[in-house]
């Protein structure tokens, strides 16, 4: 230990030494004036601090708001039209519950400070009033009938299915990564068993080569998306569970090893645009991992780049199918344009079957 | 009132022990300190368990505090202590998680489950009821010696070279399934299953017996509706932690198979480092459904006793009955019944089917009306009384404040919509820490103040439990307030460090000054166990039997009762327990016959 961490326990002790010889000079004073007498002076001030802390307390909470308000993402747009809808929940949320707080909480220290002991007065035998009890059953439950009522609406809309248009990605977290794959030009995911997984051989999703729709399929290190177009997610996990946290579209999905999730949204601004809105110029979509996955969890991040229909296809065209990688010898090159469709590619991937022995 | 429907069930006279003043039957050191059957020295030995583990569970969390404040920091002594989990004097990625996960275990089982009920339910079930000990005294002591063992092994699992569990409380598979996947999914992952077994086994030891002392060993007169607030908290809590309990030991126990008899119940398609498993056909989920339908009614074993607590000393201080009884023990009662009907709430964002969710979004926003109504009814109790504040009501006070700040952000994260946003971010440590951890601790607190004397004889010190009270309550604020909008920028938990996140890194002073303000907070929490330590032998000797001028039975025993409490027969009961300031009266122990021309309400 350096010598100011000892100096630092030193003070601790001697601050503790002195509050213990007040204490216990404090119980001798009370001896020597009488014990109602101090009783009352205590009384007094410990009410007196309840109203202090209840004015101090409400100031620093305005304070805190202050510091902290343009911190958070509240005074952001959400970044997608399901984040809307979460951010007006959220606000209406506050309004009903802010009141809520600053009511009870000034009731609360202002009985405490009002109502203390005082030898004048006697306290009111007052055991109960079914009327009231009944007025504070009755409101609360009016406040989240609403509250149940706006949040069903909203979140039927935001978990619903995902327009026909929406573009499908295929999100897949490992300790401590994230992967993605694109359904090429198909537009379909090939299907793809755990079992034929072998990251050695070009093949780190598992996708089964025999499935044509697979030959297309892209894997590209980071995840782009098309502003105003609907995109569904299929979540994946390998090996334990992990989250799709997305703080500025304000939704979240669980990687769960063995059940594919979904999650769809529409982008609103690109990555430029909130450089823009943000003022700050290192500004970039992050995936977070939200589930406890080991000892890397704080650093499994991902990034997602929002840009245009033309950067989006430029970008995507340069993009190399996996395939390809796999197969650097082109040796059983099927023609993947004579694929043949396949309707619902989550089903086709969850469905899929052991069937190569690679 | 209701309590004069007198139901005369249950009033069969305990007179076994006939002449039972402790004294009798002979005593050594092991029987009346170590393996006693006293519900009284139970409840004690609970306690004071309960307080190390609470000093241990505090210290870990001031050490995962340090990292998050001074992420860059190097601090030689902890390598010195600590060795290669403080390599270099910087804490390790695997020790962090380690210590966010035993700290949670620690407090929440250990200290707010074992360390709250068991106090409490001990000491106040016989005294309060008016029996000479528990249904089953020899049970109750077994329930505390598995507690140790419990204690013991998870203990054990601190010291072990991989470290213990380390995957969060909550331990979801597969991550804590595999050993390959984590350090503290190995050896440390076993002993942390096999004590939480131990746990639970002590649970039910004790909740059995805690609801059949309540049901069957009531004094004369005291019938159900004349029970203290105390009681019935207990009774709700025992019978949750009896029907809740084995359905975690079951997932536990599922779990352990997994681990090693290479079953698939919690395990499918796992491809771990590239090593593709066996296991197919198994759902991880299957484990959280199991592990919150005990999780989710845990956090009300944890806030029922303390809400009783509350309501019985925030009584007697206020000098007035508790407000509207009944609703208190119809909300208690509405709160124990959902609590069961709530618990994938904590699984919104888990791929559960929409609609579900949606069910259990309605029902958790339904707990919040009989919590409003008990918040309003504390507020009530305060309004037109003649308060003391004593150290436990200044406990009452600030029990009540968190819990309305932390009870009306369960209004968000019940809401599935919110929750998309909200799910497992610093809102959530706000949230659950302020609802069911500070708040649990000042309704503890304001009980440990209040039965003190009781307990030991003496008072505990007024001035260092003022000086408790206050920096607690300013520092628990100043932890968790700011915490809610780290939540609102989405920053998630369980992190080990921020800096190399964009969208998270600039709260980096403010977790300097929580980690300040819980510093502080854990240094304020030592001075209370000196102050407890210190006035059991030294405290101020209680003179007069009744000191608090409260109703209830305990108050009626010897200042220093023997084993069997009462020296001479059981008191009979005419009365609730909250006759204060009644026709001009302070108040009306409940042993008093109701007088003829008694006002009656």
């Amino acid at each position: 230990m350096t010598w100011t961490e000892y100096f630092v326990v030193i003070i601790l002790v001697l601050i503790f030494i002195v509050i213990f010889q007040i204490a216990k000079a404090s119980e001798y004073v009370s001896v020597l004036k009488g014990e109602k007498k101090t009783f009352e002076q205590n009384n007094r001030i410990n009410a007196f601090l309840m109203l202090v802390f209840l004015v101090v307390g409400l100031a620093a909470a305005w304070w805190c708001n202050k510091l902290l308000y343009k911190k958070t993402l509240l005074w952001l747009p959400s970044a997608s039209e399901h984040g809307e809808k979460i951010d007006t929940m959220m606000w209406i949320t506050l309004a009903i519950t802010g009141i809520v707080f600053v009511l009870t909480q000034i009731l609360l220290f202002w009985f405490a400070y009002k109502y203390q002991a005082n030898e004048k007065r006697k306290a009111h035998y007052y055991p109960h009033n079914n009327k009231l009890e009944l007025l504070w059953t009755a409101v609360p439950a009016i406040a989240l009938t609403v509250l149940v009522s706006f949040g069903l609406y909203y979140w039927y809309k935001i978990t619903g299915e995902a327009p026909k248009e929406a573009m499908e990605v295929e999100v897949t977290g490992h300790q401590f990564g994230w992967e993605y794959r694109y359904p090429g030009k198909d537009g379909v995911l090939g299907r793809q068993h755990f079992k034929l997984t072998d990251a050695a051989k070009g093949n780190p999703l598992g996708q089964d080569w025999k499935d044509v729709a697979n030959h297309d399929d892209l894997h590209p290190s980071e995840l782009h998306l098309v502003v105003d177009k609907p995109v569904k997610l299929i979540i994946r996990s390998q090996d334990v569970i992990h989250d799709v946290g997305l703080a500025h579209f304000r939704l979240k999905m669980d990687a769960v090893p063995g059940t594919p999730t979904t999650m769809w949204f529409t982008p609103k601004y690109t990555t430029a645009k909130m450089k823009e809105m943000t003022g700050n110029e290192n500004f970039v979509y992050e995936i977070s991992c939200d589930q406890m996955c080991g000892s890397g969890h704080y650093s499994m991040k991902g990034t997602i780049i929002v840009e245009t229909q033309e950067e989006f296809d430029k970008w995507i065209s340069a993009q190399k199918p996996q395939y390809v990688t796999a197969h650097p010898d082109g040796a059983p090159a099927v023609a993947a344009t004579t694929a043949p469709p396949v309707s619902d590619s989550v089903k086709a991937a969850t469905n899929a079957e052991p069937k190569a022995e690679h | 009132m209701s309590n004069e429907i007198a139901v005369q069930h249950g009033v069969i006279p305990h007179e076994v022990h006939e002449h039972h003043d402790g004294h009798h039957h002979h005593e050594t050191f092991i029987t009346k300190y170590v393996f006693s059957q006293d519900h009284k020295m139970i409840a004690k030995q609970f306690l004071i368990t309960g307080i190390i583990w609470a000093i241990v569970g505090g210290l870990m969390s001031v050490l995962f505090r340090i990292q998050l404040g001074y992420p860059d920091a190097t601090l030689p002594w902890l390598e010195d202590i600590f060795g290669h989990w403080a390599k270099d004097g910087k804490i390790q990625p695997e020790f962090y998680y380690a210590l966010g996960t035993m700290h949670g275990t620690i407090l929440v089982f250990f200290v707010l489950t074992a360390g709250l009920s068991g106090t409490f339910a001990n000491l106040l079930i016989p005294y309060q009821v008016g029996a000479r000990d528990m249904a089953s005294p020899f049970m109750n002591m077994l329930s505390y010696w598995f507690f140790v063992l419990a204690s013991i092994i998870i203990m054990a699992s601190l010291f072990v070279q991989t470290g213990p569990a380390s995957g969060g409380w909550t331990v979801y598979p597969p991550l804590s399934a595999l050993g390959d996947a984590s350090q503290g999914s190995k050896i440390g992952m076993d002993l942390w299953l096999i004590s939480m077994a131990m746990f639970v086994v002590s649970q039910l030891l004790g909740g059995l017996n805690y609801v059949s002392t309540i049901l069957n060993m009531r004094t004369k007169g005291m019938t159900m509706t004349r029970l203290p607030l105390t009681i019935w908290a207990i009774l709700f809590t025992a019978i949750l932690g009896i029907l809740s309990f084995p359905v975690l030991f079951s997932g536990f126990i599922l779990l352990l198979f997994d681990r090693h008899l290479g079953t698939s119940f919690y395990l499918s398609d796992i491809v771990l480092g590239g090593n593709i498993l066996p296991n197919e056909g198994g759902s991880p989920i299957l484990y959280q459904h199991l592990f919150w339908f005990l999780g989710h009614p845990e956090v009300y074993i944890i806030i029922l006793p303390t809400m009783g607590l509350v309501s019985e000393v925030m009584s007697i201080n206020a000098r007035k009955p508790i407000f509207g009884y009944m609703a208190m023990i119809a909300s208690m009662f509405a709160i124990a019944l959902l609590a069961f009907l709530v618990w994938a709430h904590h699984m919104f964002v888990t791929g559960l089917n929409p609609f579900l969710g949606s069910v259990f979004v309605l029902l958790t926003l339904l707990i919040a009306v009989p919590s409003a109504i008990k918040v309003f009814n504390w507020i009530t109790t305060l309004w037109r009384g003649n308060i003391r504040f004593t150290p436990g009501m200044l406990f009452c006070v600030g029990f009540v404040s968190m819990f309305i700040s932390g009870g009306l952000t369960g209004i968000f994260l019940g809401n599935s919509t919110l929750d998309l946003h909200l799910h497992d971010t610093y809102f959530v440590i706000a949230h659950f820490h302020i609802v069911m951890g500070v708040s649990a601790f000042m309704g503890m607190f304001a009980g440990i103040y209040h039965w003190f004397p009781k307990m030991y004889g003496r008072y505990m010190n007024n001035t260092m439990g003022y000086i408790h009270f206050w920096v607690t309550m300013v520092c628990a604020y100043v932890i968790f307030w700011p915490m809610h909008y780290e939540g609102f920028a989405g920053m998630p938990r369980r992190y080990y460090d921020y800096s190399g996140w964009e969208s998270f890194k600039h709260f980096v002073e403010l977790n300097r000054v929580i980690s300040f303000a819980a510093i502080l907070s854990f240094l304020v929490q030592l001075m209370f166990v000196f102050n407890f330590f210190y006035s059991i032998f030294k405290g101020r000797k209680v003179t007069t039997q009744n000191p608090w001028g409260a109703n209830t039975l305990e108050w009626t025993t010897p200042i220093r009762p023997g084993h069997g409490n009462w020296p001479g027969e059981i008191p009979e009961v005419h009365r609730w327990a909250y006759d204060y300031g009644k026709d001009g009266k302070d108040f009306i122990p409940q042993t008093e016959p109701v007088g003829k021309d008694e006002s009656t309400h």
